[in-house]
């Protein structure tokens, strides 16, 4: 996908103004509230008219103020996964899955509802009004929806700003699976760094409607170490959950951590602050944290001041924060062995 | 109950000239409520005015135009004589009057409707590649139903009850013009026909009762079908 923004819109005191080029698969649109992400959706779905530049996806010219050329949203085949997931009111959950597909042109048509049924998990869910599902489910329909559309370009518009955290992050493997099995290309747009960090390998930072920033989640995360109330957010998957003694233990790659917070569920996530971290030279004699992990120093940033210490543990990534002064008394170095002690109630479950 | 012949037929016309003017006015009403409520243009605040005139003119006035405008010698009128047609003095004069008074009326009602969907609904059916046509059938046309449905009701509920202007385009001719107000109106002035009278009211009430539980059957049942 090679998506090429050059434009410009005013919107009373607003003025958007973005150009960039976008070739990644799962690029993340990060911004406050009324910073323009909104504004370039719809410019780059065709809702909205820029008022000037052109916007081109693989090769062809959706919009050019030069060339006189605008294609019509409906004829864009950009689907959009709204905030809210505006599901047809007056149609079932089937009648509003099969509305794009049935407005698809048969050669486009390269996702099958059955494949996607499957994948989403929606078979219990055809039958019913729409009115009756969960806002998770009303959103994974609202995904459906979009993606069996056959676009050539999904854009999310913070399509989970609107659930809990405990549906938002059982809703984000289904969005990464768009991209993963079913190859669409979108566009996250979202102001939380932990939802780009999990769906996103690529960032235009927007902010006042201009794009000040072309990075990546993990960067920006490392960048805002330092300010950020909560440090760097690690985030793990673990599996294989085992009850002892209050506890459960996780695998983590071939490590097995102490949590608290665990889950009786195959797969977990957890969020670990960087600064729940502690660091050791030396092996401690005796310690209250429950978890103690024998670590390499792979890497070593700055963020204003602090020093984010990347670890390997068996080769799991782990991002600790500790200040310039501890990073020179404990004599830290990349290559050099550390042990990182972490409380088993440090690590929050998020799905 | 006391009905003559005459106000039976009364009764049958009143109702044929609002299910008429009712069905002939749904599509424009309908039309104009979606080019007020989606479409940008210029003129637009000059058609909001035209369409509501009516609600604040009087009944006599607006009579009084369509007999201009339809009489022999009236800018349509003459049109339609030289094609043989005749509206003035016929049944399809009170349609047409009632259908002028009404369609503020139902315009009002499905605008109601038409604003209160949510636009990104619209947007969305755009983006997943229905045109603007295919939008208004599929999404706009049945949420909308509510608003048609009210506006439908108010606007026969309006034509039963229809007068000032009928009676200028219509006449009032037993048999071929005479509705029940018109009928009504006939009975009042004469003091030995208040029984006539009463009995017509009665007809009346009875219909627009019966129109006003329809209205909301057919609402409740829309309603269960989309909660389903």
């Amino acid at each position: 996908m090679k998506l090429h923004i050059d434009i410009e819109k005013k919107l009373g005191a607003f003025s958007l103004q973005v150009k960039a080029d976008v070739s990644c698969e799962r690029t993340g649109i990060l911004g406050e509230s009324g910073s323009g992400k909104s504004t370039l959706m719809h410019l780059v779905s065709g809702l909205m008219q820029p008022d000037k530049g052109e916007i081109i996806l693989d090769d062809q010219c959706l919009f050019s103020s030069f060339k006189k050329n605008n294609i019509s949203a409906e004829q864009r085949r950009i689907a959009i996964v709204f905030q809210q997931a505006m599901l047809f009111p007056h149609l079932s959950v089937k009648a509003n899955l099969l509305y794009g597909f049935k407005r698809c042109h048969t050669e486009n048509r390269l996702i099958k509802p059955e494949t996607l049924i499957d994948l989403l998990k929606l078979q219990p869910l055809l039958q019913r009004g729409v009115e009756h599902l969960s806002g998770g489910e009303k959103q994974r329909v609202a995904l459906g929806r979009a993606v069996l559309a056959n676009p050539r370009l999904l854009l999310m518009d913070e399509p989970l700003s609107a659930l809990d955290d405990t549906l938002r992050f059982q809703i984000i493997p289904y969005l990464r699976s768009v991209s993963e099995e079913l190859r669409i290309p979108y566009l996250f747009i979202s102001h939380s760094l932990t939802e780009m960090q999990l769906m996103t390998d690529q960032i235009l930072e927007i902010k006042n409607g201009r794009c000040i920033n072309e990075t990546t989640a993990e960067q920006l995360a490392r960048n805002r170490m330092a300010q950020s109330p909560n440090g760097y957010i690690n985030l793990l998957h673990l599996s294989n959950p085992q009850q002892e003694s209050g506890l459960y233990t996780y695998k983590w790659g071939s490590n097995t951590l102490f949590v608290s917070a665990g889950k009786h569920a195959e797969q977990s996530l957890f969020e670990l602050s960087s600064r729940e971290i502690i660091l050791f030279k030396k092996h401690p004699e005796a310690i209250s944290a429950r978890n103690l992990l024998d670590c390499r120093v792979a890497e070593m940033f700055d963020s204003d001041g602090r020093v984010g210490v990347v670890l390997s543990a068996n080769g799991e990534k782990l991002v600790a924060e500790i200040v310039r002064q501890a990073a020179d008394e404990l004599n830290i170095t990349i290559g050099s062995t550390l042990f990182a002690a972490i409380k088993a109630s440090s690590f929050r479950r998020l799905a | 109950m006391l009905l003559a012949p005459e106000d039976i037929t009364a009764i049958w016309l009143s109702i044929k000239v609002a299910l008429t003017a009712t069905a002939l006015s749904l599509p424009f009403g309908f039309t104009v409520a979606w080019l007020i409520v989606f479409k940008p243009f210029r003129g637009k605040v000059l058609l909001e005015v035209l369409v509501n005139l009516p609600l604040t003119l009087p009944p006599v006035v607006i009579g009084f135009f369509l007999l201009l405008l339809l009489g022999k010698n009236g800018w349509i009128g003459k049109l339609l004589a030289e094609s043989g047609i005749t509206l003035i003095f016929t049944w399809k004069a009170a349609v047409i009057a009632s259908a002028t008074v009404g369609l503020p009326l139902l315009v009002r009602s499905i605008r109601i409707g038409m604003e209160s969907i949510d636009r990104q609904l619209i947007d969305a059916s755009r983006t997943l590649g229905a045109h603007w046509y295919d939008t208004l059938f599929t999404i706009i046309l049945p949420l909308s139903l509510r608003g048609i449905l009210a506006g439908s009701s108010l606007m026969f509920a309006r034509s039963l009850g229809e007068f000032g202007a009928t009676i200028i385009v219509a006449g009032n001719i037993p048999g071929i013009t005479q509705t029940i107000p018109l009928a009504i109106y006939d009975y009042a002035s004469s003091p030995s026909s208040t029984t006539m009278a009463l009995s017509l009211c009665m007809v009346s009430v009875l219909i627009s009762v019966s129109v006003l539980f329809l209205h909301e059957w057919l609402t409740r049942k829309l309603d269960r079908s989309r909660a389903l």
